[in-house]
């Protein structure tokens, strides 16, 4: 019989030290391996002229000043399109988009998963099985139905299709089978309510988590979506396409394009910090039966 | 009463035809589909119907301009045997595929699998370390100035430090160097929702199997993650490949970023790029729909075979 050890009051199988220490060992190596570049954008960032241009390079910043994000904001200013348009785009493709996909697909999810009707199951294979293609495949073809919309250059061109995509509805209806009980259900509608309201009242505060995943998803898909083939005109054009332009700018906007990227990374990053429990949680169910 | 109204539904279910009985749970059931048809009309218009379109374009000669003829099969014949770019594409791309897909699978699981027994607090933090670079938009850029051309760029002069070279390498624009590059940073940026995926499903695992398992004989935990650890996770096992696979076809923007278009040789063109080149800067989207449909299929087949081979785990 194996040998039981606690390891932290909970029973464990005995582990072997030298397997502890060449996991951690792997572990740090590949941790270093993903935090270096990280740590070298912000450094960049915080690095003074004189320093961005220094023989040889250095890897960390040793004076660090906020010089550079005082340029990026000075280029800002004088951009040909003010900013503070592409900012507005940005954030409202990202809002506006993230709603819509969260009152759709969440509906659709909620009838795809509790309620029994006849072609449940094919739409719901369908939609699976579109996870397994790249939107890249699509690209040119969704272009003429939009150019038939007359959707071409305008915000709808990046709002609607974002409110049927694909991988918030699956993590919705996963995790709607498996936290939203029949039985719950059953007696709302014996008591009268309608399935509109059964979804509204009962199934959506259960699944909370599901729908912070949907909105962290659909938020950071749009929120770093750079330049598209549906937007020509500047003025509807991305905040990351914009700072795409600063990088572009080459060796004198280095420390600016470093500012940048930093600013752009923040907000994804932090929105997941706060929701990160959520999402774990709504992964619990994300698994594909067969 | 409730039963003899049970009695007289399932009395008349069987006098019905199947066609009836369908037509009948439709009208009942028409809540349902008035619930779905917001989602499902906007996700067929632009998910189904531009695969559909797609495959009947790639027959035709269709450039934007004049009304289409149909060409059959040409448009696929000129791709395969007129192409060499394609050719050279379509090894690129299973080149990418066949690394970055299974690689960065693993690597999602192995780390989440690593991490699972720390504490909460600094399994998230770990977490946060390995995630973020998928998320953090176009923060791959900065490889490039990591791998800058001239003696500035970090990595040039650190190597000419230690002597292990005389000259600045050119890294991004050398055909020998672009591929494993991309590839690196397509890794670097491909622990995403899979690796989610899995931390979540690790820590589903029913922890009294595991005690079991040990009275059972299992001796270390390399048994422990055969024997009961991935057996109880297929579904995860399941989506994260599928993620992983649609991620691994997906890494045409870091290239674009990174390497340039056309990149230098063609050393790291793949077959999105050969679509992006004639769908949306030559206008030849007969030719290109062919391209798309081509790849459309790769996909697939690729997640079919994934499918197979995991259906097999722990069994």
């Amino acid at each position: 019989m194996a040998k039981l050890r606690t390891r932290k009051h909970k029973v464990v199988l005995s582990r072997s030290v030298g397997g502890d220490t060449g996991i951690t060992i792997l572990l740090t190596l590949l941790g270093i391996f993903m935090v270096l570049p990280m740590v070298y954008v912000i450094s960049q960032s915080l690095k003074p002229l004189d320093e961005l241009w220094m023989y040889p390079p250095r890897f960390l910043v040793k004076n660090p000043t906020p010089n550079n994000f005082r340029d990026l904001f000075r280029l800002m200013n004088d951009s040909w399109v003010p900013f503070s348009r592409y900012i507005f785009n940005t954030v409202l493709n990202a809002v506006g988009g993230t709603f819509g996909h969260l009152f759709l697909a969440s509906m659709a999810a909620y009838a795809l998963a509790k309620i029994k009707f006849p072609g449940s199951k094919l739409i719901f294979e369908t939609i699976r099985t579109s996870l397994m293609f790249h939107s890249t495949v699509t690209a040119i073809t969704s272009f003429m139905i939009m150019a038939a919309f007359k959707m071409i250059d305008t915000y709808w061109a990046i709002i609607i299709p974002a409110w049927g995509s694909t991988l918030g509805l699956y993590l919705m209806k996963q995790f709607m089978d498996t936290h939203v009980h029949d039985s719950v259900l059953e007696s709302a509608r014996l008591d009268g309510a309608s399935e509109l309201r059964t979804y509204w009242t009962i199934a959506m505060p259960m699944v909370k988590p599901a729908w912070l995943t949907l909105i962290v998803y659909s938020f950071q898909g749009l929120w770093n979506a750079g330049s598209s083939i549906y937007i020509y005109s500047e003025q509807y054009k991305s905040f990351n396409y914009a700072i795409g332009q600063i990088t572009a700018g080459g060796i004198k906007r280095a420390g600016a394009s470093a500012a940048a990227t930093v600013l752009m990374m923040l907000v994804p990053i932090m929105v997941f910090v706060i929701t990160q429990s959520n999402i774990i949680e709504t992964m619990g169910s994300s698994g594909m039966k067969d | 009463m409730a039963q003899k109204t049970a009695k007289a539904k399932a009395v008349a279910r069987k006098d019905m035809s199947y066609v009836q009985w369908i037509l009948k749970e439709m009208r009942r059931n028409w809540v349902a589909y008035a619930m779905i048809a917001p989602y499902v009309i906007i996700f067929a218009l632009f998910t189904i119907v531009p695969v559909v379109l797609s495959v009947v374009i790639s027959f035709t000669d269709f450039n934007m301009l004049q009304w289409p003829n149909f060409v059959w099969l040409e448009n696929y014949i000129t791709l395969f045997f007129a192409d060499d770019t394609f050719l050279l594409a379509c090894k690129n791309t299973l080149i990418f595929a066949a690394i970055v897909g299974p690689v960065s699978y693993l690597l999602s699981f192995l780390v989440a699998w690593f991490i699972n027994e720390l504490s909460p607090k600094i399994r998230a933090i770990v977490t946060l370390i390995f995630y973020a670079p998928s998320i953090s938009g176009q923060v791959y850029m900065i490889w490039g100035t990591l791998f800058s051309a001239d003696s500035y760029g970090w990595v040039n002069a650190t190597l000419m430090e230690l002597g292990m070279i005389n000259e600045p390498e050119t890294w991004f624009r050398d055909a020998d160097w672009v591929m494993p590059l991309c590839i690196v940073v397509a890794l670097w940026t491909s622990l995403g929702t899979s690796f989610l995926s899995f931390i979540a499903g690790l820590q589903g695992v029913n922890r009294d199997m595991y005690e079991a398992g040990a009275v059972d004989g299992i001796k270390n935990r390399w048994q422990e993650l055969w024997y009961i650890t991935l057996p109880s996770m297929g579904p995860q096992l399941m989506f994260g490949a599928i993620m992983a696979i649609t991620g691994a076809f997906g890494f045409g923007a870091v290239v674009n970023a990174l390497a340039g278009f056309p990149s230098v040789d063609y050393a790291a063109h793949t077959i999105m790029h050969h679509l992006e080149d004639y769908g949306s800067q030559r206008y030849e989207v007969g030719y290109s729909s062919a391209i798309a449909t081509v790849l459309f299929l790769i996909m697939i087949g690729a997640n079919m075979i994934v499918k197979k081979l995991i259906s097999k785990v722990g069994s």
